[in-house]
């Protein structure tokens, strides 16, 4: 119970600071790019108008970078103290992708970052606009590198366990730089930061719109924006695409669980809207008093006739498995290498776990004895199990189930704001085609109220990502209550009320100083 | 030349930094929030666990054992 209460704590910790953090990068991504795209237009016209614009948008990108730069240690702090166990695990697998993030950061920001907002009349103005570009592209490398890490959790490869050591050491770093679901979530991710920077100018710009001020610098600023916004949706959607199929191959209780499926058949369907019904739930199914086979997973749903076959194995009539039939295993399904295999059940995976568990244990028994023959069947019992090392830990098969009403209700509410994004960029590219922007008020409060709802969005898909691969930190490696470390809870829980006092402090002084500047106007 | 170099790139820091308005403020802000992580939240909160342990093998042993218990 204290164990559940302190991984519990951890893992809110975690939460909390890794979506704060989550506020501000994609804002810097995002609207990065715009500012270089509204520099380019400087330098090949000169007009000054741009340079004007230009310099305004930096001073928001300039607020919220220094607001929310270095947010993203505090979570490596974390690693060190209250997740010490998967820390050690992961190895070097994390170093070098977050060294190079360190380092490409350092140069990035010392350099480009200072030739951006000081070099105006000192540069020239190509150098000053390739200083621009640098860092619009360097934010986004930056984040690749940290994505790379996040998308080797979800689907360890390109490393081997070391016995000795219990720590995973880097075989192949091309394997783990260019892993599929790594290069999914990468694009996935940098095209929402993209969305999100662009529905920011519109909003903001709709603001003055609706002050009557700045009508021109709103305009052409929404117009890039929209454009920009829109091709970046269509990309985003695209890679959703891939994600959803990576997801389906490497982590298929996360796809059950998003879309609220306990047990499947061919030709699945998708599930474009549902409500869920309460009591339909995996305790329940332990519970069979409660009358778990009568109920029915959805009270409420619309669904895509086998668009979930569809996405998840690219054929209409293939069979996606639920949670039950994961549990219960039995189906057959194409492993990574393409093939056949059929499914191991859930206790059949974590008997494998304790074997592997317990051959760890054995080896290095064998090795502070010096019993070298001990020490080669031990490691050969290890690496026969180890794909199944984390379910060891695992008390009931249930328990690898993540909240399914979060992740299903997560996802739906990315997908539905995502649909609505695409709506507001062909709206707003065809209200400014036919000038009506300046004159619907409907239109600037529809614009602004989007603001927060592209911030509720790009969490939403956090939250599906995140909570729908509970309970891994590794996948299938190593659950949460193995790789969190001894400290005690109420440590946890006083630092997260630190976190919450620090984290709505900054906040607050980023909102106001947004605002300060906003009602200054580009004019200032 | 290398002298004059380094000078413009000194004075080129130097001058951005003097000519700040919005940027004092935000340079403000960073100082304040990285002395709370560094010297309160690092210092106070968030020891490395695996610190008290001197050698990787050390460290290796505790992981192991609590893998394994």
């Amino acid at each position: 119970m204290l164990l559940a209460s302190l991984v519990d704590l951890s893992r809110l910790q975690f939460a909390l600071t890794a979506m704060f953090h989550w506020i501000f990068v994609p804002l810097t991504i995002g609207l990065g790019f715009i500012i270089a795209i509204m520099e380019t237009y400087y330098v090949r016209t000169g007009n000054e108008f741009w340079k004007r614009t230009t310099k305004f948008w930096m001073k928001i990108f300039a607020v919220n970078f220094a607001i929310g730069v270095a947010t993203g240690i505090i979570l490596e702090f974390q690693f060190g103290t209250n997740w010490s166990n998967y820390s050690w695990f992961v190895g070097d697998i994390f170093g070098a992708p977050l060294a190079i993030e360190g380092i490409l950061a350092f140069f990035m920001e010392t350099t480009f970052f200072a030739i951006m907002f000081f070099g105006w009349n000192k540069v020239s103005k190509k150098a000053h606009l390739l200083s621009t570009w640098l860092v619009a592209f360097g934010t986004a490398l930056s984040a690749l590198w940290i994505l790379v890490a996040n998308a080797w959790m979800q689907y360890p490869i390109g490393m081997e366990f070391n016995p000795d050591t219990a720590r995973n050491e880097m075989v192949d770093f091309w394997a783990v730089a260019t892993s599929p679901v790594a290069l999914n979530k990468f694009i996935h991710t940098i095209t929402n930061a993209y969305v999100l920077g662009s529905v920011v100018v519109i909003g903001i710009s709709s603001w003055y719109l609706l002050q009557k001020r700045e009508e021109e610098f709103s305009r052409r600023s929404i117009k890039i924006a929209a454009i920009f916004g829109l091709i970046s949706l269509v990309v985003l959607i695209w890679s959703g695409d891939g994600s959803g199929y990576q997801v389906s191959q490497k982590q298929p209780m996360k796809l059950a669980a998003m879309e609220g499926l306990y047990r499947s058949s061919n030709g699945t369907p998708l599930v474009a809207f549902g409500i869920l019904n309460p009591k339909k739930n995996v305790s329940a199914m332990v519970d069979d008093s409660i009358g778990y086979e009568l109920e029915k997973p959805y009270i409420f749903n619309i669904s895509i006739p086998q668009g979930l076959s569809l996405l998840a194995n690219r054929k209409f009539d293939s069979f996606v498995p639920g949670i039950e039939d994961i549990l219960k295993g039995g189906y057959t399904y194409t492993d990574v290498n393409g093939e056949q295999q059929v499914a191991l059940s859930v206790e059949e995976k974590i008997v494998r776990g304790k074997s592997a568990i317990a051959a760890l244990a054995l080896y290095n028994k064998a090795k502070e004895a010096g019993d070298d023959e001990g020490k080669e069947i031990a490691r050969k019992q290890l690496m026969d199990n180890f794909e199944h090392f984390g379910y060891g830990f695992i008390k009931n098969p249930q328990d690898i189930v993540p909240n399914v009403p979060l992740t299903f209700y997560a996802f739906r509410v990315m997908v539905i704001l995502g649909g609505y994004f695409i709506l507001l960029f062909l709206l707003t590219i065809f209200m400014e085609r036919k000038s009506l922007i300046g004159k619907s008020r409907w239109f600037q409060y529809m614009a602004i109220t989007s603001v927060p709802l592209v911030y509720i969005c790009s969490q939403a898909g956090w939250i599906v990502a995140e909570v729908g691969r509970q309970p891994w930190t590794i996948q299938n490696l190593l659950p949460v209550q193995a790789s969190v470390s001894g400290v005690s809870s109420s440590s946890v829980l006083v630092t997260i009320i630190l976190f919450f006092v620090l984290f709505s402090v900054l906040l607050i002084a980023e909102l106001a100083i947004l605002f300060k500047v906003i009602k200054k106007g580009p004019g200032a | 030349m290398k002298e004059s170099l380094l000078k413009r790139i000194w004075f080129f820091y130097y001058d951005g930094f003097r000519s700040m308005t919005l940027g004092k403020t935000l340079w403000l802000i960073v100082i304040i929030k990285l002395f709370i992580m560094f010297f309160i939240l690092k210092l106070f909160f968030f020891k490395n666990e695996l610190g008290v342990y001197n050698t990787n093998e050390e460290k290796s042993r505790h992981v192991i054992q609590e893998l394994t218990k």
